[in-house]
């Protein structure tokens, strides 16, 4: 596939990890954040840590919509969906996330009309197509996503589809860094830039955490070479004593960002005056709400949203793990209690969580390894 | 939602009000919104990167063959360093660990 196979080139993932090896300073121990949970993935699948030097550690950093959301707001959406003239619709990723009630996969088994899509735009054709049902979308994302959930409502609003509104549920990325920063106990070196949500913002938005902070970042995309690329450009900063913002992503990350997409956003959402994160607290100004002139469209005006407020389960460390203090396996559920088969939190069930990836990738070649050491005993 | 992929734009819609193209991705030919490029309008041929049934950037093909050169030059200094050391012309340079060409 073009655009995805030249940047999987086996011999220059080899001139890459090399080129790594030489400018990691063997004497230091160097703290990396990726911001985004698909980096997480990335780093996982395509096994990165087997070709890098042990003093690079990989933190993993709270870029994924799906797992900073806390319990409650699932709940709240899926209160909205025991309506029986509503049909409640998200992404497949939402789908196996727990709520006190169970998951909305569960509420589906239980008669709830919920619907798997693609694209907020699937969901109000699903609006135009059932004019006696009403749709909700339950919106979620950072800056990568908002933009189509806005440009869907004024998709809305300019055809007068009445039958359609927004969960809206979107966060911004800034202000998770900033937490991520003024944590205590966090001690970071650099940072792997999130990648697709740069394509909106840019990367100026990144500047503080050079000049405030003294921190290298470089936007990244997601494939092998691309993270290694990033790797190799960070490793260069901090040999020289630097901190800028650098753009590795260039073929997709323009540096002022999309600006459509920027006025689409400020069209139909402003920010929320606080927002709670699941393992950072309230945060202000980090999330969006639908503007008043959206407000038909807004699904917390036209339902009674019960605001619910649920704490994690005591034993799991999904807040911990999310803010890169705790590794996936140092949690004390994980991979016992807690398996994507049944997941406590939504880490271990999100495209984006560190938990499933490690689950998935990581935790079995340890098992395997085990299970041929033993087998050989 | 990080996942986002490149596809080629195949056709464009103009009778849409909104602005919608054909895109192929693996053979598999789909409709996305390319109302976020409203900009810089792409044309059939242009490659996007698709994020939720929307185009949200193009794909520059100059800024990705400019990063597989950097990507092909990684070492190249190094190794070419090697190369000199392992010269034994000059009686007063320092001896390298042992680096013999070996073609």
């Amino acid at each position: 596939m073009r655009y995805v196979d030249e940047f999987r080139d086996p011999e220059l993932i080899t001139k890459a990890s090399e080129e790594i090896y030489r400018l990691a300073d063997p004497e230091r121990h160097y703290r990396i954040m990726e911001v985004c949970g698909g980096h997480t993935h990335a780093i996982y699948r395509f096994g990165l840590k087997d070709i890098l030097p042990s003093n690079i550690e990989l933190i993993h950093g709270p870029g994924c919509p799906v797992c900073v959301l806390p319990m409650g707001r699932i709940d709240d959406g899926l209160a909205v969906a025991k309506d029986p003239d509503v049909i409640f619709t998200a992404f497949g990723d939402m789908m196996r996330v727990p709520g006190t009630q169970g998951s909305p996969f569960e509420h589906k088994a239980r008669g709830t009309d919920v619907r798997i899509v693609y694209s907020p735009a699937d969901a109000l054709q699903i609006a135009r197509k059932n004019p006696e049902k009403h749709v909700m979308f339950f919106a979620i994302g950072f800056e990568t996503t908002a933009p189509s959930t806005a440009l869907t409502l004024m998709r809305a609003k300019a055809e007068g589809i009445e039958n359609f509104t927004i969960f809206c549920n979107h966060v911004t990325i800034i202000p998770a860094i900033r937490a991520i920063l003024d944590s205590p106990d966090m001690r970071l070196d650099a940072f792997i830039g999130p990648g697709h949500v740069s394509t909106v913002i840019g990367c100026r938005p990144y500047e503080w955490i050079a000049r405030n902070e003294g921190k290298p970042v470089v936007t990244s995309g997601f494939e092998p070479l691309d993270l290694l690329q990033s790797l190799v450009m960070l490793l260069r900063q901090l040999r020289a004593s630097e901190a800028k913002v650098e753009n590795q992503y260039k073929r997709v990350v323009p540096w002022e960002g999309n600006r459509a997409a920027l006025k689409a956003m400020a069209e139909v959402f402003q920010l929320r005056p606080y927002f709670e994160w699941r393992g950072l607290g309230f945060i202000s100004q980090s999330a969006l709400k639908i503007r008043d002139e959206y407000a038909q469209w807004d699904a917390e005006q036209r339902f009674p949203i019960p605001g619910t407020r649920v704490t994690d389960p005591k034993a799991a460390q999904c807040g911990e793990v999310l803010k890169g203090v705790l590794k996936p396996a140092q949690c004390k559920l994980f991979g016992k209690e807690c398996t994507p088969e049944h997941p406590i939190g939504a880490l271990m069930v999100s495209s984006e969580g560190s938990c499933a990836a490690y689950y998935n990738y990581e935790h079995r070649k340890a098992a395997a390894m085990v299970a041929s050491i033993s087998s050989v005993a | 939602m990080c996942l986002a992929i490149p596809g080629k734009i195949v056709a464009i819609d103009h009778n849409a009000a909104a602005h919608l193209g054909t895109v192929e991705v693996a053979g598999v030919r789909r409709k996305v919104d390319l109302g976020l490029l409203e900009d810089d309008m792409p044309v059939a041929g242009d490659w996007v990167l698709i994020h939720v049934g929307f185009a949200m950037t193009k794909i520059s093909e100059q800024d990705a063959l400019e990063q597989m050169n950097l990507l092909q030059m990684l070492g190249e200094a190094e190794q070419a360093m090697q190369e000199v050391h392992g010269y034994g012309g000059d009686e007063n340079a320092e001896n390298s660990p042992g680096t013999s060409r070996v073609s």
